[in-house]
């Protein structure tokens, strides 16, 4: 009788135990799904929130383009917009519409064609003064608020016209604040980043796998536990920290040996983003190298090569798809990187055509103009849009780091 | 008989070739080397005049050209507590259940490669989704909140990383010789795995506290305050952070020229930190192992 319930007592403490390890077993499993889930999130609420860039309007919210009827342009996109309020075009021919010239009046101008009486003591006239004016002049375009236009409008409305995704991919002109019409143009910070992060790797890729190679091959174990350290220490050390050290010291220096007018130029962020890459770059080449199996560099020189022509026929070609790895790592950590950047290259939003010229990021952008960027606006959208364009830079540098490293498992 | 080679010369070739690309790297490692201790020697030689009780306890005065950094070196304290309270345990979780329960299955190469991917992520990225998720959908606002929980996601894969680098360097026969005594799976990473690894586990955690403390893009739309003289009393309030501080003071401060000794001590406050964070690591590291090594 003792026994049996003894025995059931010991089951039903088993089934406890094992429920517990079950349960344990799903908890861990959900942490691991933690950064699964961030990945998705970020995708999600990135594209969410940047999605709504091309329904948003080529022109400010809450504002309208009024066209005369006879007018035969019923379409303009946000660069022809901005264009023709900076007086840069000049003639309807050039946007699709007969040989006039265009004939810009915005809501101030309005006094020129009509007294402060006869627009009303409180304003009350100017939408059926804004009808009179757009009926009665074939050439104009007129650039007024939402509310001035009356219920019988007489002319043709620009109101849901869209940005299209033309603007956003091919603009030339990054200008969010721009009236009347905000432009959100890629490539100059598309071509900015890749000058910045192509400069930056290309002067510390050659030193990276020198230092690589050195303290794989060449130093003595004594030197390379002085020499580690230091390096690992300097990927630790914060990006504002370079940032400010290229602001206080190599923009000043840019500046006198080039005598340009300000030092803060893409190549100032090469060079800040260079020092940064460098640890990664050391540390992920130096690992490849150290992984070439011993067998093959002893038979290297047990066939009479010298240290040096081991290293170069031997030990890197064996681990280039590592030292592969360490220039796209690198070049990934140059692209993301926000602060130094944001700090040293001056930021001009112009697609650059030498590197001692202000640029301007895709990182950068977004962390100086966010938060000055209303939620939910084009700018702010604009500034998502960014984000994923980033993101996905990233995600493709990522993949093929993934790609580059399982290759050389499966040889 | 002549020798078939005439091994003199090619040799003195290839030793003239060898000393002069070994010169060249040793040059060239020593230059990288001698450059990054001249950006530490330039901010600590400027920052130390700096540094004093004041500069560390007092807060900023007279447009930030006077006074001290104490609500910035509080904000980032709080900023570390908080996003270790949410990395740490999930991090050491998910790195336990790839190595333990999932080691080699499908389940652990897909989370392994989606944590590679988050660490690639770059860190503006994690600021504009902190933004979206916690500080506008969640409506958590600028708070130690919203920028600790966005620092957490942002270091997790370090942790999650270097836990599974840490239980794989552990040999199997203990596992086995735990499992032949009877205990469950559960016990045996409880009182076998985890202590044996807990070293090198407390080393990357470290590593993780001296990355947050430095990261200046995801806390400029999540949590940091431009200028913020009162302490935090809850978890929804703004807080001012060293990077952010040093961020603002050296490029849009009130007068660049005057906060630029505050900035100089802010940045050695920094590289203080990374330092302190990263001889600790190495300290535990190396008395763990001995500890481990004499048991």
């Amino acid at each position: 009788m003792k026994a049996i319930s003894l025995y059931r007592i010991k089951k039903r403490n088993f089934n406890v135990k094992r429920f517990i390890e079950k349960l344990v077993e799903g908890a861990l499993l959900i942490s691991g799904s933690i950064t699964s889930i961030t990945i998705l999130l970020i995708v999600i609420f990135l594209f969410k929130e940047a999605s709504g860039l091309f329904n948003s309007p080529v022109i400010e919210d809450g504002y309208v383009l009024a066209f005369n009827k006879t007018n035969p342009v019923k379409k303009l996109n946000a660069y022809q917009i901005k264009q023709i309020f900076d007086g840069a075009i000049t003639n309807w021919d050039e946007v699709g519409g007969k040989e006039e010239p265009i004939e810009v009046v915005r809501l101030s101008d309005l006094t020129k064609y009509y007294t402060e009486a006869e627009l009303g003591a409180n304003f009350e006239n100017i939408p059926a003064k804004a009808s009179e004016l757009t009926s009665k002049h074939p050439n104009i375009i007129l650039f007024l608020p939402n509310s001035y236009i009356s219920k019988n409008f007489d002319g043709t409305l620009l109101k849901h016209e869209t940005l299209r995704p033309g603007d956003f991919f091919g603009g030339k002109e990054w200008y969010p604040t721009a009236s009347p019409a905000p432009q959100y143009g890629l490539l100059p910070l598309l071509l900015g980043t890749l000058w910045v992060s192509l400069g930056a790797i290309l002067l510390s890729l050659p030193f990276g796998i020198a230092v690589a190679v050195y303290l794989a091959e060449i130093s003595s174990m004594r030197i390379r536990n002085l020499l580690k350290p230091i390096i690992e220490l300097l990927a630790g050390i914060p990006s504002v920290v370079y940032g400010f050290f290229g602001l206080v010291v190599i923009v000043p220096f840019l500046q006198k040996t080039f005598n340009l007018a300000v030092g803060e130029t893409a190549l100032a962020g090469s060079i800040v983003l260079g020092i940064m890459a460098l640890p990664t770059i050391i540390t992920v080449a130096e690992d490849a190298m150290r992984n070439v199996p011993r067998a093959m560099k002893e038979a290297s020189l047990a066939l009479g090569a010298t240290q040096w022509q081991t290293i170069y026929r031997v030990v890197i070609p064996y681990a280039k798809s590592g030292i592969t790895s360490a220039a796209v790592l690198g070049i990934g950590r140059a692209i993301g990187e926000t602060m130094a950047v944001l700090m040293v290259t001056g930021n001009a939003a112009v697609i650059p055509h030498t590197l001692l010229e202000p640029v301007r990021t895709i990182p950068a952008t977004i962390a100086a103009e966010l938060g000055e960027a209303s939620a939910g606006g084009g700018h702010y959208q604009a500034l998502f849009a960014l984000g994923c364009i980033l993101f996905i830079i990233t995600m493709i540098i990522s993949i093929s780091v993934e790609f580059i490293s399982s290759k050389k498992y499966s040889k | 008989m002549t020798p078939i080679i005439n091994t003199g010369n090619i040799d003195r070739k290839k030793r003239i070739s060898q000393g002069v690309a070994f010169t060249i790297f040793k040059l060239m490692s020593y230059s990288v080397v001698a450059m990054l201790i001249l950006i530490l020697g330039f901010i600590v030689s400027k920052g130390i005049g700096v540094i004093s009780w004041d500069f560390l306890t007092k807060a900023p005065e007279e447009g930030m050209t006077k006074g001290g950094i104490f609500p910035a070196i509080v904000g980032t304290l709080c900023l570390i507590a908080g996003s270790s309270l949410f990395s740490f345990p999930i991090g050491i979780m998910s790195g336990i259940y790839m190595n333990e329960y999932a080691a080699g299955s499908k389940v652990a190469t897909f989370i392994r490669i989606m944590t590679n991917n988050l660490s690639g992520v770059p860190s503006v990225v994690f600021g504009l989704f902190g933004m979206a998720l916690f500080v506008n959908t969640l409506k958590f606002g600028d708070s130690i909140l919203a920028g600790s929980l966005t620092l957490g996601l942002l270091s997790l894969p370090l942790v999650i990383r270097t836990t599974e680098e840490s239980l794989k360097a552990i040999d199997n026969s203990y596992r086995e010789g735990s499992m032949a005594l009877g205990a469950t799976k559960l016990q045996t990473i409880q009182k076998v795995v985890l202590p044996m690894a807990f070293p090198n586990i407390i080393t990357g955690l470290i590593l993780s506290i001296g990355r947050v403390s430095g990261e200046t893009a995801p806390i400029l739309f999540t949590v940091a305050a431009y200028f913020l003289p009162k302490l935090p009393t809850s978890i929804f309030d703004q807080v001012m952070a060293l990077p952010y501080h040093l961020y603002v003071i050296s490029t849009s401060g009130t007068d660049i020229e005057a906060s630029r000794g505050i900035a100089y001590g802010t940045a050695l406050v920094l590289i203080v930190i990374v330092l302190i964070v990263n001889l600790l690591a190495n300290f535990l590291r190396n008395y763990f192992s001995k500890k481990v090594k004499t048991n």
